[in-house]
C-alpha cells in the first residue's frame, strides 16, 4: 500500500471517530489544510522524476477529493445528528396555556346594534343619531303626539326642570332628519332612549333602532318587504315565519306591529312582538315641510334589547346593565 | 280589556271557533292577549233544589237540608244563612270537584252525616262572593250540570287595545269591528225609550261645556231596597273583571260594558237640586267613593249639588251621596266629558278607573240618552220602581262637530301597495258605520261619533286595510333609486374603537346614563348635574357628566362577586351644562384594575399600572389616526395628583387618564389601585387622512445614549429635544430605560435613549450619525442640564 492509501485510509478512521463538527474541523486542517499531510505530499512532487509526477499528482488529488467527500459526508451526518438534538432539546407541551391577554368583548346590545346597522346600510340606509336629552316638540309634538294627547300616557317620559325630557323613543331621529334633508331619504337611528318605569320586563334606559324611507311610490307593501328582508336576515332564517297585525301609533297611519314565531328553547312556538311600524303620518310630513302628495314614506322602530334576548336566549332584561364580566364573556 | 266570548256572541256570532275568532280579531287591530276558561270545570256539581231544611241538633248556625238534584234526594248539612225550601243551588256530591281542585267525600258534620255540599260562587271559584250559597233562577233543572247552567262553557277574552280605539271598550264596539271583519253591520242598537211614569226630575246646569256639553240624567223612585243582582247579571260583569257591588252600581257598570257609556248613581234621598257641572274653585275638596279625600285644584271638573262636590267628573263619584242598601230613589248620570279634559285630571289625581279610561279615550258622544235608557229598564226589571222622564241636558255649540272626510278611493293603492276593488271599500266603511257617498270624487265619508281615530282620508285607509287584511298586502322591496350608504364617521370610529379595546382585554359596558348624586359628587365636586324631575330613585336621578362613576360601580358590581381581574370601556353621552349651554356628546372611557397580564405559569403576576392603561389609550388613539395627542401632567378632583394626565392635542383638552385617587378608591371599597380614562369620542372628527410617506432602502444605524437629568426633568421634554437636535436622519427615537441608583447622584436619573437614524437615498456615513449624536448631546446638555453617562 502506498502512502497515500495508507493516509486515506487513517482519515476515513479517524473522519468515522469524529465526535463533532470540532474535531471534524481539526482533522481537516490536519490532513487538508496548508501543513496538512495530503497536501505535505504534494510537496514531494518535485523530488519524484519528471515521468512520475503526473501519476502522482493525480493520486494526491484523488486523495484529497476522496477525504474532502469524506469529510463532507461526516459533517452533514453530524450536522443532521445536532439539529435532531436540538429538535429532542426544544419539545415543549404545546398544551400548556399560551401567554397574554385573553380578548374581552363586546357588550351584546352594541353586537346587535351593528348587525341591524350592517344589514340595513347594506339596503343603502344611511346612519342618523340625535340627543338623548330632547324637546317636547321633537320627541312629542311633530310626531303628532300634542299634549294631552292618550298616547303620551304609553310613554312614562323623564322630565328635567326645564320641561326638556329624555327621549322617549328615537322617532324624535327621524323629525330632525327630515328638517334638515330632503326626500328620498332612507335612514336608521340607533340609540338609547329612556321610560320611567323599572321592574323585571321594564327598564328605564333601553336602546332602540328606528327606520325611516321616504319617497315618492312608497307602500306597505315595501314596508313588509323591507323587515320581511331584514328579520330573515338578522334571524339568518329565510323561513321565519312573521305576521303583520294592525296597531297604533300617533305617528303612523296605517300602523302596525310585527310579530315572529320563533321556537323557545322549551320548543314552544308563540308569536312574540318585535317591531312597530307604518306609513308616516301626513300630519307629521306636514310638520316638517315634506309633501305628503308626492312623498309618502314608511317608519319603523325596534327594540334592541328584546331582539338580543331572543337572539341569545337572555331572559332577565337587567343582566344588560349589571355589567357582570360573567355575563359580558358569554357574547364576545 | 276583559269580555266574556259569550257576550260578544250575543252580539254578533261569527260562526267560528273560538281560536279563528281570536285570531281574526287580533289580526284586525284588536289583540287578543289571552283566554281564560270562563270557570273551572267543575265535574259532578249539579243543579239541585233544597226540599226541605231543619237545624242542626248540635249546631245553631247549621242546617240539615233535604237535596233533590234529579233523581234522588239526599241529605246535606249547609251553613249557609240563605238555604231555604224551594231554593234552586249548586250542589257537590261525594265524587264531584269544587273550585279549589277538591274532590269531595261523605262526611259527618257534628254527628249528622251530609252527601256533598251546597256551595257558593267562591267554593265554585267562580269570583269571591262566599256569602250565602249560589241562587239559581227558579227554572233551573235539577239534575243539570252546574257548568251547563252557568253557561260556563265560555272564555274570557283579554283584550289589549290601542288607546286610539276608545269606541272598542265595549261589547257594542267589539262586535262592530267583529262583525266588519265578517262582511257583516251590528247596527246601533235600538233601545226603546222607557215611558215617564212620574214627572220627578233633577235640574242640571252645565257650567263648563266645553268639558261637559251633554248630560242625560232620570229619576227613579220607589225601588225595592232588598233587590239583588241576578245571577245572569253577576256573572256577565265577574266574566268582565267587575265586581257586584249593589244592583244599582250593577246595572250602571252592566251598560257602561254592553255600551261604553259610563254612568253613575246617586242616591237621590242625598242629592240637593240643582246638579251643576262646573270646574272647581280653589280650596274645595271631595271625598270619594272609595273613601280618599281629595284636595282639589282649581279647574278640575267636578258634579256639584247644593251642598258642593259631589263627584269628580267622569273618574268617580262622591262619598256624600253613594247609592246603599237603604237607598230606595236614585239619579242617575250619563254624561259626555271632554276627553282632553278627563285625561289631564285622571292623570293629575293618579285615578285610573273605568269610567275615566272611556272617557279620555272617547266616549260615543250620541249615545248618553240610549245608556240611560238601558239603565233605566234594567233596573225596573231587577229593582223595581217609578221613572221619572229622562231629560237630556246640553249646550249645542259646544258639542263635538259631525266628522266629515273626502275621500280618494286612489288613496287605498298609493299608501298599500294593493288594489282594493271600490265596491269592496265601500262595503268595509258602511260596515264600520260609516255614511259613504260615492257618487263623485272625492267620495263624502261621514264618520260614526263614537269613532275619535278618524279625521283624515289616511285613517280610512287604515281601516280599509284592517278589515280587508294586512296579509293581503304584498311583500316586495322598495323601488328607490339605489345610492350606496355613507359612512358614518361615529359608528366607524366606534367599532374600531371596540375592536382595539375588546383585543386588550376589555369588555363593553353599558351603564345608565343616571347616576347616584353622592357618587357624581365624588367624581366631580362643586359641578352640577342636570337632575331628573321625576327620577325612578334618588340613586338613579342625575345626568351623568362623566362615564366614571358607572364604571366604577360596574367594577365594584364584579369585585363583589370575587372579580378582581377587571377591564371595562364603555362609550356613551354624557350630559354638561344646563339651559342654552346643554352639552351632550359622546365620551369613551375605561377602567382597569388587578392584574397587568392574565396569571401565566411563565411570568410573575404584577398589578397594572399607569403605563398600562396610557398604552391602551394610546392603542385606541393610533387606531383613530390620532398621533399627537400628549399626556401632560395634571389634577383631577378624582384622580391621584401624583398619577394623572391631561390628554392634550393642539392645546384642546381631549380627556384625563391616571389612577382613581386612592381616598376615593378606599371610600367606594376598592382596596387596589384602580385606573381611569375618559376621551371625547370624536377625537377622530379632525384627523387627516393618511399620506404614504416612502420609505427607505438604505441601512439603519442604531445608537444608544444614557443620559443624566435632575429628576423634575421630564421623558417628553428629552425627546423632544432629542428628536428636534437629531434632524430629519433620525427614523425612531425610544426611550427603553429609566435608571436611578448606583453611579447616578440622587435627585438625578439615567435616560436610555434609542436613537434609530436612516437616510431616504443613501447609505448614512459614521460622520453623518456622530455628528446627530453630538447635536443631540449639546441640545440635551444647554436645554435641560443631561449628560452623558460615564
Amino acid at each position: 500500500m502506498s502512502d497515500i492509501e495508507v493516509i486515506v485510509e487513517e482519515a476515513a478512521a479517524a473522519l468515522a471517530a469524529a465526535a463533532d463538527l470540532a474535531a471534524l474541523d481539526e482533522l481537516r486542517v490536519h490532513y487538508l489544510g496548508k501543513k496538512g499531510r495530503i497536501t505535505a505530499l504534494l510537496k514531494t512532487l518535485g523530488s519524484l522524476p519528471a515521468e512520475q509526477r503526473p501519476a502522482f499528482g493525480q493520486a494526491i488529488n484523488d486523495a484529497k477529493d476522496r477525504v474532502s467527500a469524506q469529510l463532507d459526508a461526516r459533517r452533514e451526518a453530524l450536522e443532521a445528528a445536532r439539529l435532531e438534538q436540538r429538535l429532542q432539546d426544544e419539545r415543549i407541551d404545546v398544551t400548556l396555556p399560551g401567554r397574554g391577554d385573553a380578548s374581552g368583548g363586546l357588550h351584546p346590545v352594541s353586537l346587535v346594534i351593528e348587525r341591524i346597522e350592517s344589514i340595513f346600510r347594506h339596503a343603502g340606509y344611511d346612519v342618523a343619531r340625535g340627543p338623548e336629552i330632547e324637546d317636547d316638540y321633537h320627541n312629542f309634538e311633530a310626531l303628532n303626539i300634542p299634549a294631552h294627547h292618550p298616547a303620551r300616557a304609553m310613554h312614562d317620559t323623564f322630565y328635567l326642570a326645564d320641561g326638556r325630557l329624555l327621549r322617549t323613543h328615537t322617532s324624535p331621529v327621524q323629525i330632525r332628519v327630515m328638517e334638515h334633508s330632503a326626500p328620498p331619504l332612507r335612514i336608521i337611528a340607533p340609540g338609547r332612549v329612556y321610560r320611567c318605569d323599572y321592574d323585571q320586563t321594564h327598564s328605564p334606559m333601553f336602546h332602540q333602532v328606528e327606520g325611516l324611507c321616504i319617497d315618492e311610490h312608497v307602500t306597505m307593501a315595501d314596508l313588509k318587504g323591507t323587515l320581511d328582508v331584514f328579520l330573515k336576515t338578522f334571524f339568518a332564517r329565510d323561513d321565519l315565519q312573521i305576521r303583520y297585525r294592525p296597531s297604533y301609533f300617533p305617528f303612523t297611519e296605517p300602523s302596525m306591529e310585527v310579530d315572529i314565531k320563533l321556537e323557545s328553547r322549551h320548543g314552544i312556538s308563540n308569536w312574540l312582538e318585535v317591531m312597530g311600524c307604518g306609513m308616516v303620518h301626513p300630519n307629521v310630513l306636514l310638520k316638517v315641510g315634506i309633501d305628503s302628495e308626492r312623498y309618502t314614506g314608511f317608519a319603523f322602530g325596534l327594540g334592541v334589547e328584546r331582539l338580543t334576548m331572543l337572539r341569545h336566549g337572555i331572559s332577565d332584561l337587567r343582566l344588560f346593565y349589571e355589567n357582570d364580566i360573567q355575563f359580558l364573556r358569554q357574547f364576545a | 280589556m276583559k269580555l266574556s266570548e259569550r257576550w260578544l256572541r250575543e252580539w254578533f256570532d261569527p260562526g267560528v271557533d273560538r281560536a279563528a275568532l281570536a285570531e281574526r280579531l287580533t289580526l284586525a287591530g284588536l289583540e287578543i292577549d289571552g283566554m281564560a276558561p270562563a270557570g273551572p270545570p267543575l265535574p259532578g256539581v249539579l243543579v239541585a233544589e233544597v226540599r226541605t231544611t231543619a237545624r242542626h241538633p248540635d249546631a245553631d248556625t247549621l242546617s240539615v237540608c233535604t237535596v233533590f238534584d234529579g233523581q234522588a234526594s239526599h241529605q246535606v248539612v249547609c251553613g249557609a244563612a240563605n238555604v231555604r225550601p224551594g231554593l234552586k243551588t249548586a250542589f257537590a256530591p261525594p265524587g264531584a270537584t269544587i273550585g279549589d281542585g277538591r274532590v269531595l267525600t261523605e262526611t259527618t258534620i257534628r254527628g249528622v252525616g251530609s252527601r256533598g255540599m251546597l256551595c257558593s260562587m267562591a267554593e265554585l271559584g267562580l269570583g269571591d262572593d262566599a256569602e250565602g250559597i249560589v241562587e239559581l233562577p227558579a227554572d233551573a233543572r235539577p239534575g243539570d250540570a252546574l257548568h251547563a247552567a252557568l253557561v260556563l262553557d265560555d272564555a274570557v277574552l283579554e283584550i289589549n287595545l290601542t288607546p286610539n280605539r276608545g269606541d272598542c271598550l265595549s261589547v257594542l264596539g267589539i262586535a262592530r269591528d267583529l262583525a266588519a271583519l265578517h262582511d257583516h253591520c251590528v247596527p246601533s242598537p235600538n233601545v226603546p225609550p222607557v215611558p215617564p211614569a212620574s214627572d220627578a226630575t233633577v235640574e242640571v246646569r252645565l257650567d263648563a261645556p266645553a268639558s261637559c256639553a251633554s248630560y242625560a240624567g232620570r229619576v227613579i223612585t220607589g225601588l225595592d231596597p232588598r233587590a239583588r243582582t241576578p245571577l245572569w247579571m253577576a256573572e256577565k260583569l265577574r266574566r268582565s273583571g267587575v265586581r257586584c257591588i249593589h244592583p244599582l252600581v250593577d246595572v250602571t257598570n252592566f251598560v257602561m260594558l254592553e255600551l261604553g257609556q259610563p254612568m253613575h248613581a246617586f242616591d237621590l234621598a242625598k242629592l240637593t237640586a240643582p246638579v251643576v257641572v262646573r270646574e272647581a274653585a280653589a280650596g274645595e275638596s271631595i271625598v270619594l267613593l272609595d273613601g280618599n279625600a281629595l284636595e282639589l285644584e282649581s279647574g278640575s271638573l267636578l258634579i256639584t249639588d247644593a251642598s258642593g262636590p259631589v263627584a269628580l267628573a267622569g273618574i268617580m263619584g262622591g262619598a256624600s251621596t253613594a247609592v246603599s242598601e237603604r237607598t230606595t230613589a236614585v239619579f242617575l248620570e250619563s254624561a259626555y266629558f271632554d276627553p282632553i279634559r278627563l285625561a289631564g285630571a285622571a292623570r293629575r289625581y293618579k285615578l285610573h278607573t273605568d269610567a275615566s279610561q272611556r272617557f279620555e279615550r272617547g266616549v260615543d258622544p250620541s249615545g248618553q240618552a240610549r245608556a240611560v235608557e238601558r239603565a233605566t229598564a234594567l233596573i225596573l226589571e231587577i229593582c223595581g220602581g217609578t221613572p221619572g222622564p229622562c231629560v237630556v241636558t246640553r249646550v249645542a255649540a259646544a258639542e263635538r262637530p259631525p266628522v266629515r272626510i273626502a275621500f280618494h278611493p286612489a288613496k287605498v293603492e298609493r299608501l298599500l301597495g294593493v288594489t282594493v276593488d271600490e265596491p269592496r271599500i265601500v262595503a268595509i266603511l258602511r260596515n264600520l258605520g260609516m255614511q259613504v257617498d260615492d257618487g263623485r270624487l272625492p267620495w263624502q265619508v261621514d264618520v260614526p261619533p263614537c269613532r275619535f281615530d278618524i279625521t283624515l282620508e289616511a285613517d280610512l285607509v287604515e281601516e280599509v286595510a284592517r278589515v280587508n287584511g294586512y296579509e293581503h298586502i304584498p311583500v316586495r322591496l322598495p323601488l328607490t333609486a339605489g345610492r350606496p350608504a355613507s359612512i358614518d364617521p361615529a359608528s366607524r370610529r366606534d367599532s374600531r374603537t371596540r375592536g382595539v379595546l375588546a383585543a386588550r382585554g376589555y369588555f363593553e359596558a353599558i351603564t345608565y346614563s343616571f347616576i347616584e348624586p353622592s357618587l357624581a359628587r365624588a367624581f366631580e365636586p362643586g359641578t352640577e348635574s342636570l337632575a331628573l324631575a321625576n327620577p325612578i330613585s334618588s340613586e338613579m336621578s342625575l345626568m351623568r357628566r362623566s362615564l366614571w362613576p358607572g364604571l366604577v360601580q360596574a367594577a365594584l358590581h364584579n369585585r363583589n362577586r370575587q372579580v378582581d381581574d377587571i377591564r371595562l370601556f364603555e362609550i356613551g353621552m354624557v350630559f354638561q351644562g344646563s339651559g342654552a349651554d346643554l352639552r351632550q356628546f359622546d365620551q369613551l372611557a375605561g377602567l382597569r384594575t388587578g392584574a397587568a397580564r392574565r396569571q401565566h405559569w411563565l411570568e410573575n403576576a404584577r398589578d397594572c399600572d399607569f403605563f398600562d392603561i396610557k398604552q391602551d389609550v394610546e392603542s385606541v388613539l393610533q387606531i383613530l389616526g390620532q398621533d399627537r395627542v400628549e399626556f401632560a401632567p395634571a389634577t383631577h378632583a378624582a384622580l391621584h395628583p401624583g398619577q394623572c394626565a391631561a390628554l392634550v392635542r393642539d392645546g384642546r383638552m381631549l380627556g384625563h387618564a391616571g389612577m382613581l385617587h386612592p381616598a376615593l378608591g378606599a371610600r367606594l371599597g376598592f382596596d387596589k389601585p384602580l385606573f381611569l380614562f375618559e376621551i371625547v369620542a370624536d377625537v377622530e372628527g379632525e384627523a387627516p387622512v393618511a399620506q404614504f410617506q416612502p420609505i427607505s432602502r438604505f441601512p439603519a444605524v442604531r445608537r444608544d445614549l444614557a443620559v443624566v437629568v435632575d429628576e423634575a426633568v421630564r421623558a417628553a421634554d428629552c425627546l423632544a429635544v432629542a428628536r428636534e437636535a437629531a434632524g430629519a436622519l433620525l427614523r425612531d427615537l425610544e426611550l427603553f430605560d429609566v435608571y436611578r441608583g448606583q453611579g447616578i447622584d440622587s435627585g438625578k436619573k439615567s435616560l436610555a435613549l434609542g436613537l434609530i437614524f436612516q437616510a431616504l437615498s443613501s447609505t448614512l456615513t459614521d460622520d453623518e450619525v456622530e455628528q446627530a449624536v453630538r447635536r443631540v448631546l449639546t441640545q440635551l446638555r444647554e436645554r435641560l442640564g443631561g449628560t452623558l453617562r460615564d
